[in-house]
């Protein structure tokens, strides 16, 4: 049995048996839902099915909907797809990068990290597909052959590179998620009594039954998924920042985009991870799993990620400068100082400044400034956003085509919509799905257990 | 005389460890062994072989890599070449460097999706199937050893069970199959 260091802090609080965990994690999917649950699904389905209806008026009729205008054609859409993209790369790097680094800490938070990808991932590929405007031609994407020619897509487009790019991150995220809840479904299955229950968890099971060439299998295809998902990861951001980057329009043709956009998306990310992991620990009574130390781990990654972020700031605001180029420089002028100065300050004091408050271990281990500190990152994040795509095109070349972005009650009632379609399905996976990953905890019982680690120090 | 199978449950994976290396010193082989989690260490000990995933995988993502250039080359290139911008349309190489985000994405979306696919396959899990673990339990806390009278030829059913009995045994159950 491997040794853990002593000096490192224990990952599962208290005397837990494996039986224990299975108890603890399965216990809340067999019981009555609870009343909060109730109530929080209602209020996010009610919020989703208004998102819905949005969506329904705006595709009867068009993108007018919208509140896009001839100069800003790009605006709180793409700004919500950047932003949902963006929280979705956390849970692939938790479940991959750190399994990589073989960072024990990941396995308490990586299932509803990566659930919280998926559904991410779903609610960004809203925007643009419906930004298509005729979304039912949305398969002309993807090269088919067809009676234009064959005409095919523009493989030259980073527009075409991002179709590629999130079907692909969406699709492996899933599979990848899916193949480690494999086998605690089957922990379920053998745990329910319900028939009807038994019959649809033995479904999602796959039939596992955990022989030991199983075993070495699945360890494999994790590992490698983790491989290969890695370079994804970073892949699919700097693909994101690309739609901008390889564009001509001031304030957007930056190589410095992909490494700014992929550590902002992980940043916004962990900062969701943990507004979600606070609420859920302490609903489903997980505090012996998920304690401060993954929280303070966790707050560290927000420091550096936040701390890039701020350091691109300062880095695009000087190169605008040095460049010598007066468009670059008046679109930086603009950030700060024109009619959309208020969301450049917002984003500055949100993304930057408060999250170096974590340098104190007081607060970074302090579980309600960091809820708190979580959404503001998440609201910083919007703004960024916002900023690079709204303050970048409202005013580019010529100043009699500027004009100005007022969103609509169709683009607010969107995007409030998909943040309800997102609770939807993460209370749902809260309810139904094992929230942790119970066959991996159970392989660092012994290694970072407390008791197990008090009895090893006595030896 | 029938095929007898014993399934030796432990209460822990030490226990089981300990188990298996003892019954194997004594030259018994161990058919399988269902756990609740990966059991490090315990593969090289009943004859579990690495397994070839990774091999597979590599092969179906640079399958992926070569139908992407295949792909790009004739959307692009051959079938119908469009003038972006005055670049070059007309040579793949020159146009390459477009083209790398697309190919490698699409290496990774076979790379994985291969392999798992195959992963499901040689598993025999697929949505569906019926689970084939002798005891619920063992999902859950419990270790359980296989061991079959067919494959231990050279020994009788009570010889097995003695060496069974001399480790930490949780349950043991013995069947005919």
């Amino acid at each position: 049995m491997l040794k853990e260091a002593s000096i490192r802090q224990p990952l599962i609080l208290g005397h837990k048996t494996y039986h224990d965990i299975t108890k603890d994690i399965c216990g809340p999917i067999e019981g009555p839902a609870p009343r909060e649950w109730k109530i929080a699904i209602t209020i996010a389905a009610i919020i989703a099915v208004y998102g819905l209806s949005c969506i329904a008026y705006l595709v009867a009729t068009g993108i007018g909907a919208w509140g896009l205008n001839k100069t800003v054609g790009w605006a709180w859409d793409i700004t919500n797809f950047v932003w949902w993209v963006g929280i979705g790369h956390a849970g692939t790097l938790i479940s991959a990068v750190l399994l990589l680094f073989r960072q024990r800490w990941r396995m308490a938070i990586n299932r509803s990290a990566e659930a919280m990808t998926i559904f991410a991932v779903i609610m960004a590929a809203i925007f643009p597909v419906f930004h298509m405007g005729r979304v039912w031609m949305a398969y002309w994407t993807l090269p088919l052959p067809n009676q234009f020619g064959s005409l095919w897509p523009n493989f030259n487009s980073a527009l075409m590179w991002d179709v590629f790019a999130i079907s692909t991150y969406f699709s492996v995220s899933l599979v990848f998620w899916y193949i480690g809840l494999i086998p605690d479904f089957a922990t379920i299955r053998d745990r329910m009594v319900k028939p009807g229950m038994k019959r649809f968890y033995s479904i999602l099971s796959f039939g596992w039954s955990g022989r030991a060439k199983n075993w070495t299998r699945f360890e494999e295809v994790s590992l490698v998924l983790a491989g290969i998902a890695t370079p994804l990861v970073f892949s699919v951001h700097s693909i994101v920042s690309m739609d901008f980057a390889t564009s001509v329009v001031p304030g957007w043709h930056t190589t410095i985009f992909p490494p700014y956009f992929v550590s902002g998306a992980i940043f916004s990310g962990f900062a969701m991870v943990l507004t979600l992991l606070l609420i859920m620990r302490k609903t489903m009574k997980l505090e012996s799993y998920i304690h401060v130390k993954h929280v303070e781990y966790m707050n560290i990654v927000i420091i550096v990620t936040g701390s890039i972020v701020g350091v691109a700031y300062l880095t695009e605001l000087f190169i605008s400068w040095y460049s010598g180029v007066e468009y670059e420089a008046y679109a930086f002028i603009n950030r700060f100082s024109g009619p959309y100065s208020w969301s450049y300050w917002m984003m500055m004091t949100c993304n930057v400044i408060s999250p170096q408050l974590f340098w104190f271990k007081k607060i970074r281990t302090n579980l309600a400034a960091t809820f708190v500190l979580s959404i503001v990152v998440n609201i910083g994040m919007w703004f960024e956003r916002f900023v690079i795509i709204v303050t970048s095109i409202h005013r580019d070349y010529v100043p009699g085509a500027w004009g100005e972005f007022h969103p609509s009650g169709i683009d607010v009632g969107m995007f409030i919509g998909t943040i309800g379609i997102f609770f939807t399905l993460f209370l749902l996976f809260a309810r139904y799905f094992p929230v942790l990953a119970l066959n991996e905890l159970k392989t660092i019982l012994k290694m970072s257990g407390e008791s197990y680690k008090k009895e090893a120090e006595k030896h | 005389m029938a095929n007898k199978v014993f399934h030796v449950m432990y209460d822990d994976d030490q226990k089981l460890m300990d188990g298996a290396r003892a019954l194997v010193a004594k030259g018994i082989r161990v058919k399988d062994v269902f756990s609740p989690f990966p059991v490090h260490g315990l593969d090289p000990v009943i004859g579990v072989k690495r397994t070839r995933l990774a091999i597979a995988s590599f092969m179906y993502a640079s399958t992926g890599t070569a139908l992407a250039i295949l792909g790009t080359w004739y959307f692009m290139i051959h079938d119908w070449p469009m003038n972006i911008g005055g670049k070059p349309s007309f040579s793949w190489i020159e146009n390459a460097p477009a083209f790398v985000p697309i190919i490698f994405e699409f290496s990774v979306f076979c790379g994985a999706h291969g392999m798992v696919l195959t992963y499901l396959l040689r598993n025999g899990t697929l949505p569906g199937m019926p689970a084939s673990n002798p005891d619920p339990r063992t999902t859950d806390d419990k270790f359980v050893m296989e061991i079959t009278t067919e494959q231990n030829g050279g020994m009788s059913e009570s010889d097995i069970e003695a060496l069974i009995n001399t480790t930490d045994v949780y349950e043991l159950s013995i069947k005919n199959y």
